[in-house]
Order: structure tokens, then sequence, then C-alpha cells
């Protein structure tokens, strides 16, 4: 079948280098992988072009590149399930890493992200009999964040990343994780009070599933991201406007059945923040003008008291 | 055609517009409802944060009333649409988590078999109503107008909660309903990017630095307008313009961020007022006067 391959090439070595696309066509097995198809370009119509790759079996990381605008292991997507008809595939450098040459990113973001949370086990004690002892189901709970291959996947496509080079990051975050998660590790308070207070941290991740969507590996560090959130609020850290944004939203769920808007904005500021309530105050002056002001009491769901009981039934169950 | 109508807390509160724009859309789209007035708000998946049963609970419920009744539950907003269809698949494919769920609805008289669908009316617009029946509700070919998409991360991911799979033209709708109405699509890769209202009010400076790359390359591109089916981008994209774009570009807000619905209703012939559309922050002024200067059909 034929492969339609638009690369982008960039050598920054080169001087007055600009990026560029290139185009590709050639014929592959119908089974080929978008590796197997940019190797073939490699080895058959341009030696220059520069890619990483090792396992070509999804166990290595490192073939990760955006395909289309979205980070994937190369090795592990087929030419035929993304363009079955020949459609033009738009390969680029993984986002968010320094490119070295072509599509081959620098792995120094990547791994000074994850030097950041100490990624190395702090236990207390040495062990009694030559080694520690964990449980099978801690071992099973720490699957998810250990599957990690550290392809970069998701450091590519973090929104966050885009707009602040110094958030830790999704797969660094996940990694942090797998250590609050260890029953081994005796620096948990320590490790969730530095994520929660440190700039870059726990709280600045938007929700927004990208890392979950890419990751070839299903680690979701989103969803780790958020346990431990839920961990560092437990651990005592309730001075963030994080903790401050979700208790608000949970509670106006819980007494009106809606969101009430007004009220997350000033509970996530905080109540006797005057600069950021004088920051939001113009902008609600505007909204008020231009009659879109949430009403000062919200709406309120018919019958509320039935979300109440909701709540109360399942908090019961959790205590 | 009846839906279930979930409209959710933003179309009540700070995007009063949406509502609105919305009602009258779906009167001439020729959809019934009955209107889920004593469902719970979503959660919005800062619920789910703290507790994801309580949040699972919640919008399970509502998935049971409309049930109930027999009806699909339709949707304005891509929060909403994200985070119930999560729940959904979190329990259509754990029948054991679906039991535990019911067991808290059961005082209510509420059990849940797993049946109800959640469409935003995007979808439903080009799935349920179809394309071409949709372009026939139009009276305006908006030829000329250039329209930059804006989906909102629930509407997008994660796909497999979303049902990609089995529809996989919810992955270009918004293009789709951009070139229904005749528009031209801006595409640019922030279209399925975070808006950054999650952290609105937890880091601003990295919220307001979204805002500002998406609206300034939407308006580096030329386009007219951005259009979001969803009211969480809209208010962040909208209201918090003239400032990011201040801070971070030293440029003036240009780029009206448009509902969904307020851009069929423009396709319909409907007016500025009866879509909302002085309610925004940022004028909307030029896209009105350049719709209002093509002739209906």
């Amino acid at each position: 079948m034929q492969a339609n391959l638009k690369v982008r090439r960039f050598n920054p070595g080169e001087p007055g280098a600009q990026p560029r696309f290139q185009e590709y066509s050639i014929d592959v097995h119908p089974d080929s992988t978008i590796l197997d198809a940019l190797i073939q370009v490699r080895e058959e119509v341009d030696g220059t072009l520069a890619l990483r790759c090792s396992c070509r079996a999804s166990i290595c990381g490192s073939c990760g590149m955006r395909v289309n605008g979205r980070a994937r292991l190369v090795c592990k997507t087929r030419v035929e399930h993304l363009a079955p008809n020949g459609e033009q595939l738009t390969i680029e450098p993984m986002g968010n890493q320094r490119v070295v040459k072509d599509l081959v990113v620098s792995l120094d973001t990547f791994f000074n992200q994850i030097k950041r949370i100490t990624p190395y086990m702090q236990p207390d004690k040495e062990p009694e009999h030559g080694e520690f002892i964990a449980s099978n189901e801690s071992m099973t709970n720490l699957l998810t964040a250990m599957n990690c291959i550290m392809c970069g996947c998701c450091v590519s496509d973090c929104t966050v990343l885009e707009v602040d080079p110094n958030f830790i990051g999704p797969a660094a975050l996940a990694k942090a994780w797998r250590f609050t998660e260890d029953p081994r590790d005796s620096k948990r308070n320590e490790r969730l009070n530095a994520l929660n207070n440190e700039a870059g941290g726990i709280w600045d991740c938007t929700r927004c599933m990208q890392c979950v969507e890419v990751c070839p590996k299903e680690v979701a560090p989103m969803e780790r991201i958020m346990e431990m959130r839920d961990a560092a609020i437990e651990a005592g850290n309730t001075n963030t406007s994080g903790y401050r944004h979700t208790e608000s939203m949970y509670n106006s769920v819980k007494k009106h059945g809606r969101l009430d808007e007004t009220r997350l904005a000033i509970d996530s500021a905080g109540w006797t923040n005057v600069p950021r309530m004088l920051d939001l105050a113009p902008i609600g002056f505007k909204a008020l003008l231009r009659g879109k002001m949430p009403p000062i009491l919200p709406h309120k769901a018919e019958d509320k008291q039935k979300i109440k009981d909701i709540y109360e039934k399942v908090e019961g169950e959790r205590k | 055609m009846k839906y279930a109508f979930y409209p959710g807390c933003v179309a009540r509160g700070g995007a009063p517009e949406l509502y609105d724009s919305a009602v009258a859309v779906m009167k001439r789209l020729g959809i019934e409802w009955e209107e889920l007035t004593k469902a719970a708000c979503t959660g919005a998946g800062l619920l789910q944060e703290k507790n994801r049963k309580l949040g699972d609970a919640l919008n399970i419920r509502t998935l049971a009333m409309a049930e109930q009744k027999g009806l699909d539950v339709l949707v304005i907003c891509s929060t909403c649409q994200g985070v119930m269809s999560q729940a959904n698949h979190a329990v259509q494919r754990d029948p054991e988590y679906l039991a535990e769920i019911n067991k808290v609805l059961a005082d209510e008289g509420l059990e849940y078999k797993g049946t109800t669908q959640v469409k935003h009316l995007l979808w439903v617009a080009i799935e349920d109503i179809g394309v071409e029946k949709l372009k026939g509700t139009f009276t305006k070919q908006l030829d000329g107008v250039k329209l930059a998409p804006f989906y909102g991360c629930y509407m997008v991911r994660p796909s497999a909660a979303l049902g990609f799979a089995a529809n996989p033209d919810r992955d270009t709708s918004l293009e789709i309903a951009i070139e229904a109405v005749g528009g031209e699509v801006f595409d640019f890769p922030g279209k399925t990017a975070c808006c950054g209202f999650p952290i609105l009010f937890i880091n601003q400076r990295n919220s307001l630095r979204m805002v500002s790359n998406h609206t300034g390359a939407a308006s580096d591109g030329g386009a007219d307008a951005m259009v979001t089916p969803c009211p969480l981008c809209h208010l962040n994209l909208d209201g918090y313009q003239p400032k990011a774009r201040k801070q971070n570009r030293g440029d003036k807000a240009d780029m009206p961020i448009i509902h969904l619905p307020q851009l069929l209703g423009l396709a319909m012939g409907m007016s500025e007022k009866e879509l909302g559309l002085q309610r925004h922050i940022v004028s909307t002024k030029e896209i009105v006067r350049k719709v209002d200067l093509i002739t209906a059909r």
C-alpha cells in the first residue's frame, strides 16, 4: 500500500536552518507501522532523515513522535490504521521538548522533570531479612504508574507545559505518585507537601486529559495527579486555591444541587485575599453590565434534598 | 425527536445567552424536550477529584431520570457531555459498580439499566438530524466567514468514553457544523487544547497564557470568530480575553467567542438580540455586521 508522509525537517546545528516539511511517497507492506515506513524512507529514499528507535515493539519508549498533531509511539501505530486510503500523515517531533534534529528530541526536559520528584525509594530503615516485603495489593496498585516506559508522549502534548516550562509535568508526577503510594517509602508526607507547595506542582494541572489520551501504556498520569491532590489534602494541606476551589464546588452542589459560580470565584481566591478580590471586581462589573453576571442566588435544583441525601449516603460509606 | 434536556449550570448562570440561543435553535430544528429540573450539577470533574463515586452517583441519577422517561440526554456544554459520558462509561463496563451506584439511588426509586445516551446539541445536529436536514433549516449561507473551532477538552477526551470509535464524525463535528453553515474553517492546533478555565482561579497567569495563545492564533489567522460548544471555554476565552491579550501579546481582544447555537442561529437568520450576541465581553458587532450583509435565501 501507499504511504504518504509529510515529515518535519529541522537541523538546528546548521547555520540559518529553519523548520520545513518534506513529503515522501513510498510503497509499504500493508502491515507496516509508521516506524517501518520512516525507516524505509531513511534506508531507501533519504539517508539524511534523523529519527530515534530501538525495540520496535513499544517497550523501550524511544520512538515517540507527533502524528497528525498527536503524540504516539510510531512503532505501535500502523499506517493502515490512520491512513487506510493513502491519506497524508504529518509526522513531527514531540512537542514541549527541544529538537536535536528532525524527529529526534532531547531527553533533557524529560529527565530534568523526573529528577525534581526525587525518583528513588527513601526507606527509613534497613530491611530485616535482606529485602523489604510488600503486599501483593500494594504492588498491584502501583502497576498503572510502573507501566511508564518514559517515552515522553504525555510531556509532548501536555497543555500546561506549553505555557509553563516550570510545570513538573505528567510523567514525573505519575512517577511521584508511584513513590507516595509505595508502602516501603518513608517520605510520603514530605513528598506530598512539596508537590502541594511547589510552583509547577500538583495544582497546576488543568485536567485536560491529553496525557490520559496519548499515553501508550495507560498510566493515566492525570488520574494519578488527582489522587495526589486528594492525598495532599488528607495530609493537611488546605491552604491552596486549588483546595478551596474543590471545596467550593463540593459545598455548592451539596447546598443547591448546582454550581454557584460567583461563590466559586470568591472562595477560590479566599475571602480575605484583597488583591484577588480587586482583580475579580472589574470583570464581574463588566459581566454585570452585559447581563452576564451569574445570579447572586444561584439556580437551584428542584427537590435538592435528594441530592444532599446522596452526598450523605456516599460520604457515609467512605467513613 | 425528543430528549431530556440538561442545560447545565453555566447556561443558567454566567452564560445565559447560551440557554436562550440553544432553546431558540432547538425549536427551529424541531427538537422536543423535557428539561431535567431535578438533576444535579455534573461536578465538572472537580467534584470527582474529591470523591469519584459521589460524582458518578449524581450523574447516573440524572441518566436514570432520563431513562425512566425513555429519553436520551441532550446537553449544550462540552464539560457536561464529558463528565456524564465518563460516569456512563464507568458503569456500563462494570456491572458491579453499577449495582453499587444503584444501591445509592434506590431510596429515590431509581434504578439505572445503562441505556441512556448523552448527546451534545452538536452531535444531535449532525448525527440525529443529519447535515442535509440541518442545512435545510438555514436561510443564510455564511460565505466568506472564517471560523476557528474550539472544542473544549471534555468533548474530545477521553475518546473511549465519548464513543469516538463508533461515531468517527465526532472527531471533526465542529468543523462539519462550520462547513454546514457555509463558513470557512480556520484550522489550528489549539482547537482541542485546554482553554485554561479549570485553573483560572488557581494559576491565573498560565490560564491567561492559554487564552492569549488560542485567541491570538485565531486573530493572526484572520478568523472572524471562534466557535465553541463549551460555555466554560466561552467564559474564559471571552471574559478574560482583554486581560490575557494585554498581558501576553500587548494587543486588544478582538476575537469574538460564539456559542455553537449562536452560530446555527445566525445561519437560521435569527437576530443579534434573539441570540444574546450583545451580551459578550469581546464585541461581536463585526461578525454580526458581516452576517447581516449576507442576503437571505
